[in-house]
């Protein structure tokens, strides 16, 4: 009894590390794809939200106020996507892409500016990352302390969770995003600036993007590499097509990937299973549950096609 | 596009770095450095030969460039590059370039050839292959760790259970084991050297069940350790070089490879006309592997336990295990992840 308790805390703990970037991200994503704009460039944003988020940590020493940032890098590459893709009618895949080698481009060379050419930062000190709830008061190794002692930016981004669904479903917004990403020349009949909330749904998931790398380098570690961002944009787009594009489907999603990581992390306690089989429980979780609770997602129908304004 | 950006970076510093140095006397020797797609400021290997370097020019008056490369296809070019361009030696860093070495080693047999962390050039008249001993790094940091628990509980994170990366282990396991005979040792393999979050979280599990040290040779992953123990409050072990700058107050000190004195050593050789091919093995008595320097969480007399290991590792009366063999003849079955 005692040792389940132990390991269910360890799996609550790994998948509060594991699960909030993914979410951010995922939320974002939701945005973009069900205004209509297909935003493969997750990636690439929450590599400048990490590099933004960790630089503005070190230079002011307030978490907050780092995450923010990192968030309004994200959504300025956001705004960029939305220029090419919404202004101009450019092809979103091979926009989103160019932001996925732009992104990290533009990262390690301010990087290297910065810090005596090194693409590293210099580590963020724990009073200037975002404060963890709960800190000090369970004795570390206890239940407690692993189930709920996490950074409070891993609570919150259940709450922004909560709000886009809020957003998607319950406000006049909401219906509207849905609807250009489904009939965009319907919605500009009705009068709906159908530009004007496909902007505002980019750049949202920009910043959620944003966020979500500046978590990484504020929360799970508090420095800036190259390699600290590979390939957790491109599960989150995977969790919101797994989730039907809907954010508490995205959320469901994130919450799956983040446990499996909770389970290797179980598995290979004992070191008797291949590592090589652990880390595949994640990718083999997911096409289990894909084939067999999911069924089809049905993409918005407007996705990915550039829309021109009636003349 | 990162890649590349740093490359048109890195180039544009070597330029200088050359064009700054064309003016210096005949006696002098000329060594290019070619780094492996980490880049010349990995925090790492490619890092630690560029300051040797940077040094042997300081100290030796050598003349000395890099270049970068941003993909394996690289490798053959840039070394092609110091090869038309008549450089004296060419130091390339890592394994990842030994098929591009054999090559241009096999066309060039008047060119001189270095390279770091590969033996299976070592045929080759032109080529001195650099190795380290990673096991007895590894060994001084694992003494470290028995003598600091006081859980009686260390913990060592891998990245990968490959040969070489399995040396870590045995190292670190025979050290640990030495300094304590009673101390259990978790040990988890991450299977991944760029997870941060799984490296976390396994080292929260290692801390869990008691863990008060944990080694990790697990690359990015390891930050994830080194993150889970300054929230837990337990000492960290480094890796590669000095990681004491991640946390100053979590690091105990960092299993390091010193390759800044294999590229000078092997600069003021070819300086000298006394370089040979063949392999030339770093270790703790060429002061080629040790512990930190940085020794601020160490007491004293830690300090002066791991000086007397020392001692006895170079006079040979410590033998430090490099296979399974040599390790389970002396320690039984005690390392899980090979």
């Amino acid at each position: 009894m005692n040792s389940f308790i132990t390991n269910l805390g360890l799996l609550i703990n790994a998948t509060m590390i594991a699960t909030p970037p993914l979410l951010y991200a995922a939320l974002g994503s939701c945005f973009s794809e069900r205004s209509g704009v297909v935003n493969i460039g997750i990636e690439g944003m929450m590599t400048i939200g990490a590099f933004t988020g960790a630089v503005v940590a070190y230079y002011t020493g307030n978490g907050w106020f780092a995450f923010f940032c990192g968030g309004l890098a994200g959504a300025l590459f956001g705004l960029i996507h939305a220029v090419a893709c919404i202004s101009f009618q450019a092809d979103q895949t091979i926009s989103g892409t160019a932001i996925n080698f732009l992104a990290p481009g533009i990262a390690v060379f301010m990087c290297k500016a910065l810090f005596d050419n090194s693409s590293d930062s210099p580590a963020v000190d724990t009073a200037a990352k975002i404060p963890k709830l709960f800190s000090g008061i369970f004795p570390v190794g206890s239940f407690w302390n692993n189930a709920l002692n996490n950074y409070a930016a891993a609570y919150l981004v259940f709450v922004v969770a909560a709000i886009v669904w809020f957003v998607f479903f319950k406000t006049r917004f909401g219906m509207r995003l849905r609807a250009c990403g489904e009939h965009p020349r319907a919605c500009e009949t009705l009068g709906i600036d159908v530009f004007k909330v496909r902007y505002i749904c980019v750049i949202l998931s920009g910043f959620l993007a944003g966020l979500g790398g500046a978590y990484v380098t504020l929360a799970t570690v508090s420095q800036f590499r190259p390699s600290i961002i590979v390939g957790q944009g491109f599960i989150a787009i995977a969790a919101v097509i797994f989730g039907k594009f809907n954010p508490q489907g995205a959320t469901l999603a994130c919450l799956l990937f983040g446990v499996c990581t909770g389970l290797k992390t179980l598995a290979s306690s004992s070191n008797v299973v291949s590592p090589n089989l652990i880390s595949m429980i994640p990718y083999v979780v997911t096409i289990l549950a894909l084939i067999l609770f999911v069924g089809h997602a049905r993409v918005p129908a407007a996705n990915g096609k550039p829309f021109y304004k009636a003349q | 596009m990162n890649k590349k950006l740093a490359v048109a970076f890195a180039g544009a510093v070597a330029l200088s770095l050359s064009v700054g140095m064309t003016a210096m006397a005949d006696d002098t020797i000329r060594v290019g450095m070619v780094t492996d797609v980490g880049g010349v400021n990995d925090a790492s290997f490619n890092q630690s030969s560029w300051e040797g370097l940077q040094r042997a020019m300081e100290d030796l008056g050598i003349e000395a460039k890099y270049l970068e490369s941003s993909t394996d296809a690289d490798y053959a070019t840039n070394i092609e590059t110091f090869v038309d361009e008549d450089y004296d030696l060419i130091i390339c860093v890592g394994f990842m370039l030994a098929d591009a070495t054999r090559e241009a080693a096999e066309e060039n047999p008047e060119q001189r050839f270095a390279i770091i962390d590969d033996s299976s050039c070592a045929d080759l008249e032109n080529v001195t292959c650099l190795m380290f001993e990673q096991s007895q790094a590894s060994y001084l940091v694992g003494y470290v760790a028995g003598l600091t628990t006081e859980s009686n509980t260390v913990g060592f994170a891998l990245g990968m259970a490959t040969e070489i990366m399995n040396q870590f282990g045995y190292g670190y396991c025979a050290g640990v084991l030495d300094a304590n005979p009673d101390a259990t040792i978790l040990q988890r393999n991450i299977n991944n050297f760029g997870d941060a979050a799984t490296g976390k979280s396994m080292t929260n599990e290692m801390i869990t069940n008691g863990a008060d040290v944990v080694f990790h040779a697990a690359g990015g992953s390891g930050l994830g350790t080194i993150e889970a123990c300054k929230e837990a409050g337990v000492w960290a072990i480094g890796v590669d070089s000095d990681q004491s700058v991640i946390a100053p107050e979590t690091v105990l000190t960092s299993a390091m490879k010193r390759v800044d004195n294999a590229s000078y050593d092997v600069a003021k050789a070819c300086l000298e006309g006394t370089l040979e091919g063949g392999i030339v093995t770093y270790d703790l008595a060429s002061a080629g592997v040790d512990i930190a320097p940085t020794t601020d969480n160490l007491p004293e007399d830690v300090l002066e336990a791991v000086e007397q290991v020392k001692e006895q590792i170079i006079a040979g009366d410590v033998v430090v295990p490099k296979t399974k063999e040599e390790f389970e003849a002396s320690y039984g079955d005690v390392y899980e992840l090979d």
